[in-house]
């Protein structure tokens, strides 16, 4: 039997907007590494594949667009690849994926960031490259101008064909700069650093390759400031709700988050998605797809959806959410991943309702009954991340000559 | 009078020839372990902090990538933020351009760092201008050189206003009241020439308020921008005279500004090497500076003075009787050529004639970094006469080798000046503020009114 890939999202206190007030919550040390840390290392303790951490170059918000000035819920974070960094040390076999902004930071700067992340981590980096469609965020960078969206104009349609091209543009942009971010990963070769003190060279620069690459929003020449990181390009993940998006992972990710709401939806879903990597002509390795699922787990049958439920509440208003939002036992859980596995998925991104309780449930409850049914692992099989998923480490697309 | 106490700094070895790779003691320039151990080594010297220079470019000498030094490095927050997992009290500083960045990610990157250092990031602000780094970024070459130093001014400035924008406190995390921030916290707008900006700033303050802020530029505005609003200045006068010229001058223009002559710390990069005995110590030092300047080395320097490929001649031989071309620059994205060629060339030029010198040892003579060469003690010595008598305040190492190169000197010469009592026994405090002597940072009052509500509005309404 196959066995499952899991992930888990953390984000603040938790996906719930209200998980800060839960009675285990720390809402005081969410910029704490030491906060963090126990996060990740009771992750790594449950054998999961990775952990992602959310970013924005803007404060959250309740709202699709504007800021708010909610002070009921959490606001503010840290830079999500420092802090990746700083857990880096603090662990050995888990993948750490952070998210980064593709529509203001620079692409030189993300591949030399995720670069120094992988060698950091000794080859455990990924990275989930994200736009920005919020007027909010281009006035913190007054270099570009999107407009304000109106809700009521998205809701009645009048602005569809408007973001449709807005997508358009910035996912165009994103892919241009994951092709750039991976061009420099490969900009140098793995032994292009030489030491030769005969001829008092210290790399052989034929192995260093301009990337040369051209697009409609920048330009950028190369090589990269930082030798190819040991995974040789770390693991790309990409968020996809719809065509663009699937089409923008099959362009240049290695993973994809899929939001389904059920099993049937599950294969309409992976079916967009493989479409997607005909349309885009996409060769090699498949993506590999990851369902995302909110959730909130506890062993006594009702008792989470009573937490969600309280939590509710406090926020006054039902959690919301793009991805299904899942409450029950861990066995109940366990269920639900076999059966939307067997529509072809590879693994799931849980988003932990409430922080510790529901990343503790899932390393304490779901793992063991997911390894009771064996499908999951019992023991880290790989070093690196992307041999924790089975990928291959790729070969350098500058290589001309043949390496045994 | 009390003694003054000595500040110390380590730079990871960069890449400049000072980095000796061919060492076989030299290892790994790129690999976590180097820098965690030379991190280690550092904390256990009680050093302030440790600092990581940065590239945006790959060097270039004739048209290809220079190959003859160390190249390669990592992305230096992001090391840096990895370091603070394994280290405690050292202070951590990364060196940032603020021409290829913008200060909204910046400024969230540092207090980023501020937070997960427990209060111990240092900021390097450094300035370029040229289109040849340019060209690895989506606004490349647009700055005037004139301007870099304005556009580094004002870029400072709006971070500060982005960590101001957040008060000590914000984070209330109250969840039997239900309130979590401060309405409005993070709020700003800054209209400037180079930047305008407003909204939101996304990272709470960090426990320095600003992170420690560094200058390290010898030219006037750079003197002068450092002034007004650094905390640390990098020097390269590490001659006691040069030095307290240079310390006399600095310290001189912050009444200007408001500030003390303390609030202020001045610290010249220096080399060091030590031996049983001062004539040991002395022959050590030259074979550093051999090996720091191979033969290929020496003719890549006098290819880039003279503006020509000089390939044809000999590294042990004279320097060339042609004329140089000093209009010609191939070598590139590297500061030290980018100065009056045609003055370097004659200078060298009777250097060499006086002497007798052939071009290696022109050049091993020319690049030498300033160095402390002797026992422990003599080197313990002239460190402090240097701090006692006004030419220094601290030093920046800047060891020849990784990650070892700091270790005799925190083995053997800083207990010798612990023994003198101008260097602590162990940290007296938590943060890099709190190692440097520095004031805390003044946090904006309660009554610092935050912008009115209309100027926060993105500006791009007006277009939808």
């Amino acid at each position: 039997m196959t066995r499952l890939h899991l992930a888990v999202a953390l984000d603040g206190a938790g996906w719930h907007p209200a998980a800060w007030r839960a009675r285990d919550a720390r809402p005081a040390d969410l910029l704490s590494a030491a906060y963090w840390a126990d996060l990740v290392s009771e992750a790594e303790r449950g054998l999961l594949d990775f952990v992602t951490f959310e970013d924005a170059l803007g404060l959250q918000s309740a709202s699709i667009d504007a800021p708010d000035d909610r002070t009921d819920q959490v606001r503010g974070r840290l830079d999500a690849v420092l802090l990746a960094a700083r857990l880096a040390p603090l662990t050995s076999r888990i993948g750490l994926v952070p998210t980064t902004n593709v529509t203001y930071t620079e692409p030189f700067h993300i591949a030399s960031g995720i670069a120094s992340l992988d060698h950091a981590s000794r080859g455990r980096a990924g990275w989930r490259p994200q736009i920005s469609v919020r007027a909010a965020d281009a006035a913190h960078f007054g270099r570009r101008t999107i407009p304000v969206l109106n809700l009521d104009d998205v809701r009645d349609g009048r602005t569809t064909e408007f973001i449709g091209g807005l997508f358009r543009e910035l996912f165009g942009e994103a892919a241009d700069a994951v092709e750039v971010v991976r061009r420099l990963w490969d900009s140098w070769e793995d032994d292009a650093e030489i030491r030769d003190v005969a001829t008092g060279r210290f790399v052989d620069r034929d192995k260093l390759h301009y990337v040369d690459f051209e697009g409609r929003h920048f330009s950028v020449r190369g090589p990269s400031m930082t030798p190819r990181p040991p995974q040789g390009q770390p693991l790309v993940t990409a968020l996809a709700h719809a065509t663009v998006p699937y089409e923008f992972a099959a362009r240049g990710a290695d993973v994809v988050f899929v939001t389904p709401h059920s099993r049937a939806g599950t294969a309409t879903i992976l079916a967009e998605v493989r479409a997607a990597e005909t349309t885009v002509r996409r060769e090699g390795t498949p993506l590999r797809t990851f369902a995302d699922l909110v959730v909130f787990l506890d062993d006594a049958p009702g008792e989470a959806a009573e937490r969600k439920a309280r939590l509710d509440d406090l926020d006054g208003a039902l959690l919301a959410s793009d991805a299904e939002i899942f409450t029950g036992t861990p066995g109940e859980l366990a269920d639900l991943l076999l059966d939307w596995r067997d529509a072809g998925l590879d693994g799931f991104r849980l988003r932990p309702g409430a922080l510790p309780h529901d990343l503790t449930a899932i390393t304490t409850g779901l793992v063991p009954e997911l390894r009771r049914r064996d499908a999951f692992r019992t023991g880290y099989e790989a070093d690196t991340l992307r041999g924790l998923l089975g990928l291959p480490r790729p070969a350098n697309r500058y290589t001309t000559s043949a390496t045994p | 009078m009390p003694l003054k106490q000595i500040h110390l700094a380590a730079q990871f070895p960069s890449v400049s020839n000072i980095t000796v790779w061919s060492d076989p003691r030299s290892e790994s320039q790129i690999d976590f372990g180097s820098f965690a151990k030379l991190a280690a080594t550092a904390e256990r010297g009680r050093f302030d902090f440790f600092f990581l220079s940065e590239g945006l470019r790959l060097r270039e000498h004739n048209g290809r990538v220079h190959d003859l030094d160390v190249v390669g490095r990592p992305e230096s927050l992001t090391v840096l933020s990895a370091l603070a997992a394994v280290t405690t009290r050292l202070g951590l500083a990364a060196t940032v351009n603020s021409t290829f960045n913008e200060p909204y990610e910046v400024a969230r990157r540092l207090a980023t760092l501020d937070h997960l250092s427990e209060g111990r990031a240092a900021w390097n602000v450094v300035t370029s201008y040229d289109a040849f780094t340019g060209e690895n970024f989506r606004r490349g070459g647009f700055l005037d050189e004139a301007d870099r130093y304005t556009r580094a001014a004002e870029f400072l400035h709006t971070a500060r206003e982005l960590w101001d924008s957040w008060r000590p406190g914000d984070i209330r995390a109250a969840a039997d009241s239900g309130e979590f921030l401060r309405s409005g916290a993070g709020t700003f707008a800054h209209r400037g020439r180079h930047f305008d900006i407003s909204g939101r700033f996304v990272t709470p303050r960090g426990p320095q308020g600003h992170p420690v802020i560094i200058q390290a530029g010898d030219s006037p505005e750079g003197r002068e921008f450092a002034a007004a609003d650094a905390d640390v200045i990098f020097s390269r006068h590490g001659k006691l005279e040069d030095g307290r010229a240079f310390y006399k001058d600095v310290k001189g223009r912050l009444a200007r500004y408001g500030r003390r002559p303390e609030d202020l710390k001045i610290f010249p990069s220096v080399s060091y090497v030590l031996g049983d005995t001062r004539k040991e110590a002395v022959e050590h030092a030259a074979e550093i500076h051999r090996a720091q300047v191979s033969p290929q080395n020496a003719m890549m320097h006098v290819e880039a003075v003279w503006g020509r490929d000089l390939s044809a001649y000999d590294p042990d031989g004279p320097l060339p009787e042609i004329a140089p071309e000093p209009d010609n620059l191939i070598s590139k994205g590297n500061t030290q050529f980018r100065g009056d060629r045609a003055a370097t060339a004659r200078r060298w030029r009777e250097i060499a004639r006086a002497r007798g010198l052939s071009i290696r040892e022109l050049v091993v003579e020319v690049t030498a970094p300033q160095t402390f060469v002797g026992t422990p003690r003599q080197v313990a010595d002239e460190i402090n006469e240097f701090v006692q008598t006004d030419a220094a305040d601290g030093f920046v190492f800047v060891p020849h080798l990784t990650p070892g190169g700091l270790d005799d000197l925190v083995d053997r010469v800083v207990p010798l000046l612990q023994e003198k009592g101008v260097f602590r026994e162990d940290y007296t405090g938590t943060t890099l503020r709190d190692h440097l002597g520095l004031n805390p940072v003044r946090a904006p009052r309660p009554d610092d009114a935050p912008p009115p509500a209309g100027e926060t509005a993105p500006r791009t309404k007006e277009t939808s």
